[in-house]
């Protein structure tokens, strides 16, 4: 598998303490990968450093084989890495379709019209709510309907590697399962490439191919997302010790 | 009622420049969350940019192109010349101290200011300087049984314009939604490939240059100006800023209006002396009861 995002030894310092110290990763064309990991572990901040939103303090990050250092932060939405954030981080105060717009705001080839309606169009598809909601501003919207905006505003920009970043944090175990299931869906029909964060490891093992579970800052365990499920130390702390079927 | 519809024109005018400069204080604390305490200097920097120009060579520019071109023209000149001012205050007092916060942003705010007013005492002179009678268009003329000068309407059209202008980009066109949404939140903003910097220099260029033209309106209207005539009218747009509802476009501009016809009919019906007073007595007042003024910042958080 050709790999699409590759992130080498990379290390993120807040101040003096260290939230990432060496931690490598690697995202292929049409993948899933989930981290996982416990709160702190520094899952947000990996995410965080690709979207160089976050300064980094040594290692690298390419995306097919294009090292971003050098790279502008609203740079990396027109080149295909689109990030949906922790909280959701929708504009409060815009409406739900000028939230999607933005979206498609970096990407040179969507910034208005057909193709940006059709576009449109599709991630109403996966989330028919958002239609109903588009005049509405965002921050009346519910948690769920909030994730599901954020997702959509994400993939607006037809992008070839897609972030995300806690998409069940907070949310009822069925809209859950609905963005689990566009998860699929888009991964499926689209061939995106999604590195996806949870801390839901139970569902995000049964999307991901394969799984990184941070611990303090470093990869502590990494593997096929079935040997995870199997691994005794990762059913011990992550799943609650049950047993998962592959 | 002669008296009253004297003060409502006289009023509706004045609000415009107030309305015009509180435009700035509104745009660019939405994105910066900054007081801009220097944007009445910018203003009173416009209105001596369009003197200048004016003045300049015994009236060329109004010889050569009329009365109105020769309005025209200034107004460019202190658009431009504001704007540009506007994005070199940025540069200058601002970026290098915005990682320390917004106290010190409205220290440098302050200084910028003080540093403005000398400038132009330095360059013009600490007297008061007069746009010539000459080079003002201002015919008297009835309009509905009403007298006005056609440089009231004139302005008030112009004004009325930019305004629409204003609303329009930032509520209706996409680099308006990026605008808001960089005031909003900047890292978001940024992952939509929003480029902060050029939201900025934009907010530092069309905020001041509207208080450049609202100058050399008010230099035109009132003829008189002065090198700290900044501090005053920055702190009554300022007012009307906040009657409006700060970081709210049609707040600021309806903060404007407003502002100036309860002055001018406070100064036509009960005292012209105590009018300033009275504009900093509702300052005051709505930062007592509505501190979120009229129209406020749109909330609409759920969590």
């Amino acid at each position: 598998m050709a790999t699409v995002l590759a992130i080498k030894n990379l290390v993120v310092n807040y101040g003096t303490v260290q939230a990432l110290k060496g931690v490598d990763v690697e995202l292929g064309e049409h993948d899933i990968v989930a981290v996982l990991g416990a709160n702190g572990a520094g899952k947000t901040t990996l995410l965080k450093s690709i979207s160089r939103i976050q300064p980094i303090k040594g290692g690298s990050i390419s995306l097919k084989g294009r090292d971003l250092a050098t790279v502008q932060a609203f740079r990396l939405a027109g080149l295909g890495i689109a990030h949906v954030p922790e909280g959701r981080h929708v504009f409060s105060t815009l409406t739900t379709e000028e939230n999607l717009n933005l979206g498609a705001y970096g990407v040179r080839s969507l910034p208005a019209g057909k193709e940006l309606e059709k576009t449109k169009e599709w991630i109403f598809t996966l989330f028919p709510i958002l239609k109903e909601r588009r005049k509405q501003l965002a921050g009346t919207l519910s948690g769920g309907e909030q994730q599901m905006l954020a997702i959509g505003r994400g993939l607006i920009s037809k992008p070839r590697v897609l972030l995300l970043d806690e998409p069940s944090l907070g949310l009822a175990p069925i809209i859950v399962q609905e963005i689990f299931r566009v998860i699929r869906q888009i991964h499926e029909e689209e061939g995106v490439s999604i590195l996806l964060v949870e801390q839901n490891a139970r569902k995000a093992l049964g999307v991901a191919r394969y799984g990184y579970i941070l611990e303090l800052g470093k990869v502590a365990i990494e593997g096929n997302a079935c040997d995870l499920k199997n691994d005794e130390r990762v059913r011990a702390a992550y799943l609650g010790g049950s047993k998962v079927n592959c | 009622m002669a008296t009253f519809f004297e003060q409502l024109i006289n009023g509706l005018t004045i609000g415009s420049f107030y309305a015009l400069v509180a435009l700035g204080y509104s745009m660019v604390y939405g994105v910066m969350k900054l007081i801009n305490f220097a944007h009445g200097d910018l203003f009173a920097l416009g209105s001596y940019l369009g003197y200048t120009l004016l003045i300049a060579s015994s009236s060329w520019v109004t010889v050569h192109f009329g009365l109105w071109g020769g309005m025209a023209i200034a107004m460019l000149f202190a658009f431009v010349g504001i704007g540009l001012a506007g994005v070199l205050m940025e540069r200058i007092a601002y970026r290098p101290v915005y990682p320390a916060g917004r106290l010190s942003l409205v220290v440098s705010a302050l200084g910028m200011s003080i540093f403005l007013q000398n400038g132009i005492m330095a360059i013009w002179g600490s007297r008061p300087q007069a746009y010539p009678a000459a080079v003002v268009p201002s015919t008297r003329f009835s309009l509905l049984g009403l007298p006005v000068t056609s440089l009231q309407v004139v302005i008030l059209l112009l004004s009325f314009t930019l305004m629409l202008v204003i609303w329009f980009i930032v509520e209706k066109t996409t680099f308006g939604a990026a605008i808001r949404a960089t005031a909003l939140d900047r890292s978001t903003a940024t992952l939509m490939g929003i480029d902060v910097r050029v939201v900025i220099f934009f907010i530092f260029a069309l905020g001041p240059a509207l208080g450049g033209i609202a100058g050399v309106m008010n230099g035109l209207y009132y003829r008189a100006i002065s090198f700290n005539m900044g501090w005053t009218y920055g702190l009554k747009a300022f007012t009307a800023t906040i009657l409006g509802g700060i970081g709210n476009i049609p707040g600021a501009m309806i903060g404007g209006l407003l502002l100036g016809l309860m002055e001018s009919l406070f100064a036509g019906y009960i005292s012209g002396a105590w009018k300033d007073v009275f504009v900093f007595v509702i300052l005051i007042a709505v930062l007592l009861w509505r501190p979120t003024g009229l129209l406020g910042e749109k909330t609409a958080e759920k969590v």
